[in-house]
């Protein structure tokens, strides 16, 4: 599709005009932080980073949201009787998403979107979001996109993919949607295709950061969820669940009722599979009652579970914010060599 | 640091080849600057990978909670403060414990170190009252008192209280300190202000618990935020929520808390969350003359009644 060249002084107009038709959401700052947010009127999104704290994935799934409105009291008609509450899904544009969380929507929506189940909520805020991306030319250090499905250029998932090429950007449209958002900002100079191909060489050069998952499809599920590694990975964890709530690729939810006088909602909350919580039985049992437990189905399920079900590869986009924002260092790139590398051979008592 | 580092190597694997204990609790080397793993050496042979600088701000003493073996541990002052709160709270029992305490020089702070850089930090390297910190284009060295953690800049406990070895010689105690500046500010505040400033300082809060998870206090087998048969409080982020959250869980560190900082040190948003345990330290300090975790003899003042009590509430 075309290449569009935005002038960086058509930039802020062009964003103006789209607020007309979209509700615009992109990366701003506060305290050093950046993180998704809608944009005020008139607020553009900051660039001047690395990747966001939490990932876009709020954009579509927020931490909380509201399923079901009720009443509780029996003076109404339809006291005790779940309501979906009015919610906006008019047009909305997420600026500046990185690609690595964009090809995460695709991953979970494995999830939400199946044949079976329907998420309705995911599904509408999905549908009516047009994603417009913001190419990696300096890719992190602990970015390992490219060995995990991706890139700093990776279009999948994507509508617009835009490369910041020093006074312009250039814009790629990727989809209708993109093109139709292209437009409707009156962004419309057409530009060579090729400099993107050269940016993205570039940028690819740079990434420092690898992971192998070769062997993981042929690991024999027991013999890895039994190794003796996992002690000693979940050793230092917190079972804080920041590595989850941070990650593009977390789609766990809890559902909680919450009352307030005579009026309650229903919703959900982002979960985390680090947490005792998650498992507890109405018993009190609790299946996974171990940190080390917790750990290893984190780990289990995003390289081994995931990678066996759908066979599209690991449920990491190599991100790195895990990595960067774990309290204590544990770092998915060490506990995917230890699992790819696993020779259960090698590590079975020798006398036996 | 390099000293501590050997030093730690020697007593670990010198306990543990002769079986004095069953595994040492320490850091190895992390992936990422300025972060450390707190990690569990079972194997004498495997003593090599423990390591000290000046990125151990981690509280070691949250590791050994309900354990059943015998443990050597690596303690800094903090840590060693929150052993002797654990012992007390019956989380461990001393004779369980031989306890290698280092003379603590400070731990730096990684936020703020991250947030002077300007492009991604490669590696954050200890020399001694230095600290060299290397960008991609750059490389800078700071002074380890201008970046140290906010509560490593004001401790006035850095050598361990308890301990059966010492790392290294004991180091001099910080007296000029001015331990509540931070807190006498916030006190000085109009409620108006107060209620701004609280406001402030959690919004970016996203209730992963981090902060409460780093604390060797928090041990509870339910926290009394993941009860949810029923809820006792909401589990989204509403702010009146988190509020909760976090002004509870201070409360429940009152007297205990030794400000090692490990909360501040794992919030993955960057919140100043010890401003809160700060202010119920200064107040057991100063009604109590109370300091967490000094002995191992004295409970801690708000799990104790006194019959001759001077409070007339209370009779
Ligand atoms: S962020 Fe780190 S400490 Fe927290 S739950 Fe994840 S792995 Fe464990
Ligand atoms: S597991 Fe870690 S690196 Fe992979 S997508 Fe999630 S946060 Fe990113
Ligand atoms: S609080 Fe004191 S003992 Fe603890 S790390 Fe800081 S300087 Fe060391
Ligand atoms: S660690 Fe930080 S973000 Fe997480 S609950 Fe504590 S204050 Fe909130």
């Amino acid at each position: 599709m075309k290449v569009i060249k935005i002038d960086k002084k058509d930039w802020a107009g062009g964003l103006g005009k789209l607020s007309d038709a979209y509700r615009l959401f992109g990366p701003v700052k506060d305290k050093d932080v950046s993180d998704f947010k809608e944009l005020a009127a008139g607020e553009l999104p900051d660039f001047d980073f690395l990747n966001t704290n939490l990932s876009a994935k709020s954009a579509v799934f927020p931490q909380n949201e509201v399923m079901f409105e009720y009443s509780l009291d029996e003076s109404q008609e339809d006291h005790h009787i779940m309501k979906e509450p009015e919610k906006d899904y008019s047009p909305r544009a997420v600026i500046g998403i990185r690609p690595c969380d964009a090809a995460a929507f695709l991953l979970v929506k494995r999830n939400f979107d199946t044949p079976e189940y329907k998420d309705p909520y995911w599904i509408r805020a999905y549908e009516a979001s047009t994603f417009v991306g913001l190419a990696c030319n300096d890719p992190g250090k602990t970015c390992f996109c490219t060995t995990a499905g991706c890139g700093p250029f990776h279009e999948d998932g994507l509508d617009v993919l835009i490369a910041d090429a020093g006074d312009h950007f250039l814009a790629k449209a990727i989809t209708e949607k993109g093109e139709a958002l292209l437009q409707a900002a009156g962004w419309g100079a057409e530009a060579d295709g090729g400099q993107i191909e050269t940016m993205k060489k570039a940028a690819e050069a740079k990434i420092s950061s690898t992971v192998s998952t070769d062997s993981l499809k042929d690991k024999v599920t027991t013999e890895l969820y039994d190794a003796s590694f996992w002690e000693d990975t979940a050793f230092a964890c917190l079972n804080c669940g920041t590595c989850t709530y941070v990650c593009p690729t977390c789609w766990c939810f809890d559902i909680q009722d919450e009352n307030y006088g005579k009026a309650g909602i229903r919703m959900r909350n982002w979960d985390s599979c680090m947490y005792p919580l998650f498992t507890i039985h109405g018993s009190g049992h609790n299946p996974r009652g171990t940190k080390t437990q917790r750990v290893r189905q984190r780990f289990m399920h995003k390289l081994k579970y995931y990678v066996d079900k759908y066979g599209a590869g690991i449920q990491c986009v190599g991100c790195g914010r895990c990595v960067r924002l774990c309290p204590v260092n544990i770092d998915i790139r060490e506990v995917c060599e230890f699992m790819n590398s696993y020779d259960p051979a090698a590590t079975t008592c020798k006398a036996a | 640091m390099l000293g501590y580092t050997d030093k730690i190597k020697e007593i670990s694997e010198r306990l543990l080849k002769e079986g004095k204990v069953d595994m040492v609790i320490g850091f190895k080397k992390g992936t990422m600057p300025m972060m450390n793993e707190p990690c569990v050496i079972k194997k004498a042979e495997d003593a090599g990978k423990l390591v000290w600088d000046s990125n151990c701000g981690i509280n070691l003493a949250n590791y050994l909670t309900d354990r059943k073996e015998k443990i050597g541990i690596i303690a800094k002052g903090c840590d060693s403060r929150n052993i002797a709160t654990h012992i007390v709270e019956n989380k461990i029992r001393r004779d369980q414990l031989v306890i290698i305490g280092v003379p603590c020089k400070g731990m730096i702070d990684r936020h703020k170190i991250a947030s002077m850089s300007e492009t991604e930090i490669l590696s954050v390297t200890d020399a001694g009252d230095e600290i060299i910190v290397k960008a991609e284009d750059s490389e800078k060295t700071l002074k380890k008192a201008e970046v140290l953690q906010k509560n490593c800049a004001v401790c006035t406990h850095r050598n361990p209280v308890i301990y059966d070895e010492l790392v290294a010689d004991l180091v001099e105690e910080q007296k000029d300190a001015d331990r509540y500046a931070d807190v006498r500010e916030i006190e000085a505040m109009s409620a108006e202000e107060k209620w701004k400033y609280f406001d402030d300082l959690l919004a970016p809060c996203i209730r992963c618990y981090a902060c409460r998870n780093a604390c060797p206090l928090c041990y509870c087998p339910t926290c009394f935020v993941d009860e949810s048969r029923p809820q006792w409080v909401g589990k989204s982020t509403d702010p009146m929520d988190t509020r909760t959250f976090h002004f509870l869980r201070a409360y429940h560190c009152a007297g205990r808390c030794t400000d090692c900082g490990s909360c501040e040190r794992a919030c993955p948003a960057g919140i100043n969350i010890r401003v809160l345990t700060k202010k119920l330290e200064k107040d057991c300090f100063e009604s109590y003359g109370w300091e967490a975790g000094l002995t191992t003899e004295d409970r801690p003042p708000l799990d104790t009644y006194k019959l001759n009590d001077p409070e007339d509430f209370i009779k």
